[in-house]
């Protein structure tokens, strides 16, 4: 069902044409950000919205579309931009990550690889990687035009020297086809080893007015040293109820007395190996019903 | 006005151009990959899938080149109708349709400033036959090799050698379309 | 025991929910109609209008009653429907100098052709609560009213311009390019300056003109005249040939008259800051228009101190509540997968870093 007082995914038409074609062009150049006059959307800046209007200028009515926040499908804001598509969009939606032709993202890269026939769309908060090293947008282009990226190698031998190590533990950046640094957005440094993937990431920034792309298979390299390799390792925990060895996990605090446990970030994921039969070492803790009425 | 300014647009604009533009989407982001791609319907001699590309992606805000070989009244009526996109010289276009022969030479277009790489032109190819044989591609979107009958070879590696400066391609025949980003290397096959 | 937070969507229909409860308060109390608010909080309304950059006075005050009184929050819900609404056209520039002012005060000149107009001001109230106005019911008692002078007001400036005095500003044919509809790209020009201002947010630009006036980047501004009333908004019709009315609304202007420049070639001349805003918001219109003059240094060969208010990255990039607000606020989103990434590295850094002190206590 779609409202009938909104276009087709709710941008008029001229907007999504200004957007595909920014699209196409980040899509030519790996990795460079298109400037788009981003519009204002029914959400805020910030939640969003350059991700949803990538999508919106990207979905069809045959798309099955999955929306996650922090690697899950039932985090608020997550549910809150599924049901905006679903209401303008009239596009199916799933939680499974294989089902889904685009997947919209904010933080996470999902643990099932994608395949060629997936989209995955990127909320983008900040989509200048040498931002927070100069913050005029004027010497940051002249930097990206010049490719002079000194000044962000500079500032990981400065961590390396104070720190032994990278202190950068996520949106690390990455050089896309030997030429543009770009932001991953702000997933952690363990996702970055998979945006080398067989599917299309599009990423968009509402606020900031930025669209860039990573095509299939694009080479996508982050920034290290010889001497410090880049590691995307991350706690050595397999998740409590699953029992995945390789997954990004979330801590979760149980009680005050320090208890704590890992569980898997990608609620899809972890769900799947549950139901295939995989078990962890809380599994058989039963769940106690959830009182949504408190959460309101 | 005639009736074939009139006919030949999208039927469900926002739904078809959708499609449309999912086709090309997948097509410049695989390059190699031929795509169908239809809707609209223009006068000769336009192909339905560079007709399609045309009232997908252009409008006002976008000008258009129509190399010799496309050049005529019925078809501009067409796109002005059908798009209010203005015409313009090749040097000047977003976009420009035509065959390969009319559209070069190359040079004509603007190819994106080192700022910004992405004011460039994207040309619309209309090729007599589109077949995965022939030249060989490699670069983003290519997981290994893909082939595509291209019109000639040089002229893609001397674009290529512009990177991130350069144009971007797609080529049309009936109502399937191919694309050809600039970050494509391109090799005799 | 363990549990996953789920019910994100039973959560967010519930928290509606209240929220439209709490929206209308004490249902013993009666509701605002739209009516009232567009009457009597009508600078509510201006500042929605010209932060939202449309408009439409109903339309405002529904927003303010939506928003229950978060003014941000009511430009906000006007940006959102602005931004839906198909283009027919552009009027053509509207004329302040055919203004039919309710208030028109120059600093620069004591008396001047068509007078000092006070207005409706609170200028020189004295801001003592008036209990009388919470009984209600008090209607207030008539404004002695003079006969309209239907001639038009001439601009200040230009009285200066007759003698050169101050610069003139080249008249461009060229339509401005639209900041709604346009990527902001750099170094912008002036009339996208102008359109970043009049719709940035009325705190901000007071407070960047406030600081040119304690110092950084002082321009010496004099308010040579502020005005305020309703105009006619035109638009040419091409079938017809010519311009036709299409709709009046009130805005105020302000222009100062600021430091001069002069060079060997050029002999000295006042410059100009320029503020527009839909509606009564003269704080708005005169903030923006010294911040206007600020940005300008470069045109007028003036140095740049390195004051905020001189760069335009800052200013234009900072200005807009509804993107600051948007992205201040996304903050309170779940960001535990950062988070947890950086609790590993310090875990991991200090684990390090303790394990170093060991050894060197050791040796």
């Amino acid at each position: 069902m779609t409202d009938q007082a909104y276009n087709f995914a709710y941008l008029d038409e001229q907007t999504k044409r200004m957007i595909r074609r920014a699209i196409l062009k980040g899509v030519a150049v790996p990795g460079y950000q298109v400037p788009f006059a981003s519009r204002e959307m029914p959400m805020p800046y910030g939640w969003g919205t350059g991700g949803v209007q990538v999508s919106a200028a990207c979905l069809t009515p045959d798309d099955t579309l999955k929306v996650i926040d922090q690697g899950a499908d039932d985090t608020t804001n997550a549910v809150s931009i599924r049901k905006f598509f679903e209401k303008t969009a009239e596009v199916a939606v799933t939680e499974k990550t294989s089902e889904a032709s685009v997947i919209q993202t904010r933080h996470r890269i999902p643990e099932e690889p994608l395949t060629e026939d997936q989209i995955l769309v990127y909320q983008v908060p900040i989509p200048e990687p040498l931002r927070f090293l100069e913050p005029s947008e004027v010497e940051t282009r002249k930097m990206h035009s010049l490719e002079e990226y000194g000044l962000m190698y500079v500032k990981l031998y400065e961590d390396i020297s104070r720190h032994g190590e990278i202190a950068t533990a996520y949106a690390y950046p990455v050089k896309v086809e030997d030429r543009y640094v770009m932001d991953p957005s702000p997933i952690p440094k363990f996702d970055n080893p998979k945006m080398e993937s067989a599917a299309l990431q599009l990423f968009g920034a509402g606020r900031e007015q930025r669209i860039y792309a990573v095509p299939p298979y694009t080479k996508v390299v982050s920034l290290d040293f010889e001497d410090h390799p880049f590691d995307p390792s991350k706690a050595p925990h397999p998740c409590a109820l699953c029992g995945a060895e390789d997954s990004y996990l979330d801590e979760v605090i149980t009680d005050d007395r320090g208890g704590r446990m890992f569980v898997c970030s990608d609620t899809d994921f972890c769900a799947g190996r549950r139901a295939a039969g995989f078990t962890g070492e809380m599994t058989n803790t039963r769940p106690a019903p959830v009182d949504t009425e408190a959460m309101a | 006005m005639q009736t074939a300014v009139l006919d030949g647009g999208l039927v469900d604009p926002a739904r078809d151009a959708a499609f449309a533009f999912r086709a090309a989407l997948d097509a410049l982001s695989r390059p190699g990959t031929i795509r169908q791609i239809d809707g609209a319907e223009a006068p000769a001699p336009c192909s339905p899938a560079a007709a399609t590309m045309i009232v997908t992606l252009c409008d006002p805000t976008t000008p258009l080149y129509v190399a010799p070989s496309h050049d005529n009244e019925a078809l501009r009526e067409w796109i002005t109708f059908q798009t209010g996109a203005p015409f313009a010289a090749a040097i000047d276009a977003v976009f420009a349709i035509g065959t390969w022969d009319a559209l070069a030479p190359l040079g004509a277009y603007a190819g994106g400033t080192p700022a910004y790489p992405d004011r460039s032109a994207t040309l619309i190819v209309e090729v007599p036959v589109l077949e995965a044989k022939g030249a060989v591609l490699a670069g983003p979107g290519i997981e290994t090799k893909a082939q595509l009958n291209l019109p000639e070879v040089d002229a893609f590696q001397a674009n290529r050698a512009q990177f991130p400066l350069g144009l971007d391609f797609f080529f049309t025949y009936g109502n399937r379309v191919a694309g050809l980003p600039r970050s494509t290397r391109v090799t005799e096959g | 025991m363990y549990v996953a937070v789920k019910g994100g969507e039973r959560a967010i229909d519930n928290a509606h929910a209240w929220l439209a409860e709490e929206r209308r308060g004490d249902t013993d109390i009666a509701e605002m109609s739209i009516a009232q608010i567009r009457e009597q909080l009508a600078l509510a309304v201006d500042r929605v209008m010209a932060e939202g950059s449309l408009y439409d006075p109903d339309l405002a005050a529904l927003a303010i009653k939506q928003a229950r009184g978060d003014m941000i929050e009511a430009v906000f819900l006007i940006r959102a429907y602005r931004t839906t609404l198909p283009r027919f056209g552009a009027s053509a520039p509207i004329d302040t100098g055919a203004m039919a002012c309710d208030r028109r005060i120059s600093a620069t000149f004591k008396d001047l052709p068509g007078g000092q107009v006070l207005g409706p001001t609170f200028d020189y109230t004295h801001r003592l609560l008036d209990f009388a106005l919470a009984a209600e019911g008090l209607e207030p008692s008539e404004a002695p009213e003079a006969a309209a002078d239907m001639a038009d007001l001439p601009h200040v400036t230009d009285f200066l311009a007759q003698e050169d005095l101050i610069q003139r500003e080249p008249e461009g044919s060229d339509t401005p390019r639209d900041l709604t509809r346009e990527p902001l790209d750099f170094p912008t020009d002036r009339p996208l300056r102008l359109q970043a201002l009049s719709r940035g947010d009325e705190g901000f630009v007071l407070s960047m003109a406030y600081s040119t006036q304690r110092g950084y980047g002082r321009n010496h501004p004099f308010v040579g005249e502020l005005r305020t009333g309703k105009v006619a908004v035109e638009m040419d019709i091409p079938e017809l040939g010519f311009a036709i009315e299409i709709g009046e609304a009130v805005v105020t202007e302000c222009e100062t008259v600021n430091q001069f420049t002069g060079s060997k070639t050029e002999p000295p001349q006042f410059t100009r800051g320029y503020g527009l805003t839909f509606g009564h918001c003269e704080r708005k219109a005169i903030s923006m228009a010294l911040v206007d003059r600020a940005m300008r240094w470069a045109e007028l060969g003036e140095d740049n101190v390195g004051a905020p208010a001189q760069d335009e990255e800052f200013v234009l990039y900072h200005a807009d509540n509804v993107q600051a607000s948007g992205f201040l606020e996304h903050i309170k989103l779940p960001h535990y997968v950062d988070f947890q990434s950086e609790l590993e590295l310090i875990r991991r850094l200090r684990a390090d870093a303790m394990a170093g002190q060991h050894q060197e206590a050791a040796e």
